[in-house]
């Protein structure tokens, strides 16, 4: 019997969204307008996100040896470096590496290659590139740097200088924009979902009343709290799940257009973005619209329910 | 079968019911009558629950109707079949559906609606509008059509809320001799209405009413 309630439920929703007609389809336009927004928002996140990484690589710490510094006592601190949690990458580049990319870098600077002859010994020392795995995390690989941990790996006499001092401003300032950017991130999307289920559940209110005395009919003839909104709630599903398939098929244009044009702009191409995460879209929109049809009819009904 | 205990019913302004008291056996055909605004139909939506007394209590043989929890108030209502002057179907749905909703609101198999509702369709003479919508229907098939959902499922009781209302004298006298027959099959019924020409048409007991009292009960209309 179960199932027989079931199934009478499923067919009931479908003849409701039916013989709804012009008002299924209202409510299906504006789910689709929400799952437009929510859809919005992850290409946004994703551009924000992208662009972020971008600054962020983009900034790193560069530890300058000393002329002639002894190679093991490099390693010792590149190893130690290596083994902190907030450091993602140490690149060690060498003084002759040093020396040789000067050269490349001034090859047409005749004066200096001169002068650098003219010293015949290299003048340059070896240096560590650090990139640490979050903006904020550079003060504390800078703390580490001239912490006793280093001194005691005998580091500290072969440091030249750590140039985080020189960029501190500059990485903090970073750190204040990245870290406002994701929470401004975070509130409009927050404010345009909140506004969207606001529009979309007052809709399907709004076709729901329609049958208000209907429901009320319902109760009297004998039929169960679930046997009433069941359907409804059913209807409410088809709507997110008919709006699942609109917004998909209004982006695949739109992000086909983006990732032609705009790709230099974005500085990502969207069309790929939107191919690579397409099941990850396509989950979150199916399960924001179901649950908002759904939900919203639920709450709906339930007004009309009363005893 | 029906026992109205001093029931009252008050709203901010106006007193609705006024120490109502009376029964109504099984098998009865009672009639209630009164102008506009005497009570008759805050006295039955009494009986379904719909609205709860200000005082006195309304029993359904030893049901205490108001103290029901919401699950058992749609059980007592399935026990109930309920006729509205303004027909109350379901707009979306036709014929055949309106009368299959109240089978499967009690439960009943695919099988049974199949076989039930051409029968009840036909006993009402609306065989010819089994896929109409009600808009698509007159006054007349339209509480008809009310009426087949009503009894569909041998309730024990029918409330018939002044049926006749909206219909004229031809479709009055079928409404009121389908209700006759329904009576005479041993369902209780329970009928309001202002025509006293349907009153005298039935001859039987007649609970006038007045200013939310009763003011007269007597065993047949002559």
């Amino acid at each position: 019997m179960p199932m027989t309630k079931f199934k009478r439920i499923i067919k009931g929703g479908f003849i409701n969204f039916k013989r709804g007609g012009i008002v299924s389809w209202a409510a299906v336009l504006v789910v689709t307008i929400t799952l437009c927004v929510i859809t919005l928002i992850i290409l946004f996140q994703a551009v924000l996100h992208f662009s972020l990484d971008q600054v962020e690589n983009k900034v790193d710490v560069t530890v300058y040896f000393t002329v002639g510094a002894p190679e093991d006592q490099i390693q010792a601190l590149k190893t130690s470096l290596e083994q902190m949690p907030e450091v993602a990458s140490v690149d060690y580049t060498s003084a002759d590496d040093a020396l040789a990319l000067f050269r490349t870098r001034h090859e047409n600077d005749y004066p200096t290659i001169q002068a650098l002859d003219e010293i015949g010994e290299n003048p340059l020392g070896g240096y560590l590139n650090i990139k640490a795995k979050q903006v904020s995390e550079y003060g504390d690989i800078a703390n580490f740097l001239q912490s006793d941990n280093v001194l005691s790996l005998n580091s500290a006499s072969i440091i030249d200088k750590v140039d985080y001092n020189q960029n501190e401003l500059v990485i903090d300032r970073l750190n204040t924009i990245i870290s406002n950017g994701q929470k401004l991130g975070f509130l409009i999307t927050l404010i345009l979902i909140i506004i969207s289920i606001i529009v979309t559940f007052n809709t399907i209110r709004l076709t729901i009343f329609i049958s208000k005395e209907e429901i009320g009919v319902m109760g009297l003839v004998g039929a169960s709290r679930m046997h009433i909104r069941g359907p409804f709630m059913i209807a409410g599903a088809i709507y997110g799940i008919l709006a699942t398939i609109i917004t998909l098929l209004l982006f695949w244009p739109a992000t086909l257009w983006l990732g032609h044009n705009m790709t230099a702009f974005l500085g990502i191409n969207m069309y790929d973005y939107y191919l690579a995460s397409f099941f990850q879209i396509f989950t979150i929109l199916l399960l924001s619209g179901i649950l908002l049809g759904v939900i919203s009819s639920f709450l709906a009904v339930r007004k009309y329910l009363n005893k | 079968m029906i026992y109205f205990n001093n029931v009252s019913k008050i709203y901010k302004d106006a007193t609705a019911l006024l120490d109502i008291t009376f029964t109504v056996e099984a098998g009865e055909f009672v009639s209630i009558v009164g102008h506009s605004g005497a009570g008759k139909t805050t006295l039955t939506k009494m009986i379904l629950a719909e609205e709860n007394p200000t005082d006195g209590t309304v029993f359904f043989e030893s049901i205490n109707v108001h103290k029901l929890k919401s699950k058992d108030l749609t059980k007592l209502r399935r026990r109930i079949g309920v006729v509205f002057q303004d027909y109350k179907l379901l707009s979306n749905k036709t014929a055949y559906e309106n009368i299959a909703f109240a089978m499967e609101a009690v439960g009943k198999t695919e099988e049974e609606i199949a076989s039930d509702v051409p029968h009840v369709l036909e006993l009402v003479d609306l065989s010819h509008r089994v896929s109409h919508f009600p808009h698509e229907m007159s006054g007349g098939e339209q509480q008809r059509l009310a009426i087949a959902r009503a009894i569909i499922n041998q309730p024990e009781l029918i409330i018939a809320d002044e049926p006749t209302g909206n219909l004229d004298p031809v479709n009055t006298h079928e409404i009121v001799q389908i209700l006759k027959k329904i009576n005479d099959l041993g369902t209780t019924v329970i009928l309001t209405t202002h025509n006293r020409g349907v009153i005298d048409s039935l001859n039987k007991r007649v609970i006038t009413m007045e200013n939310g009292k009763i003011i007269r009960d007597t065993k047949t209309s002559k």
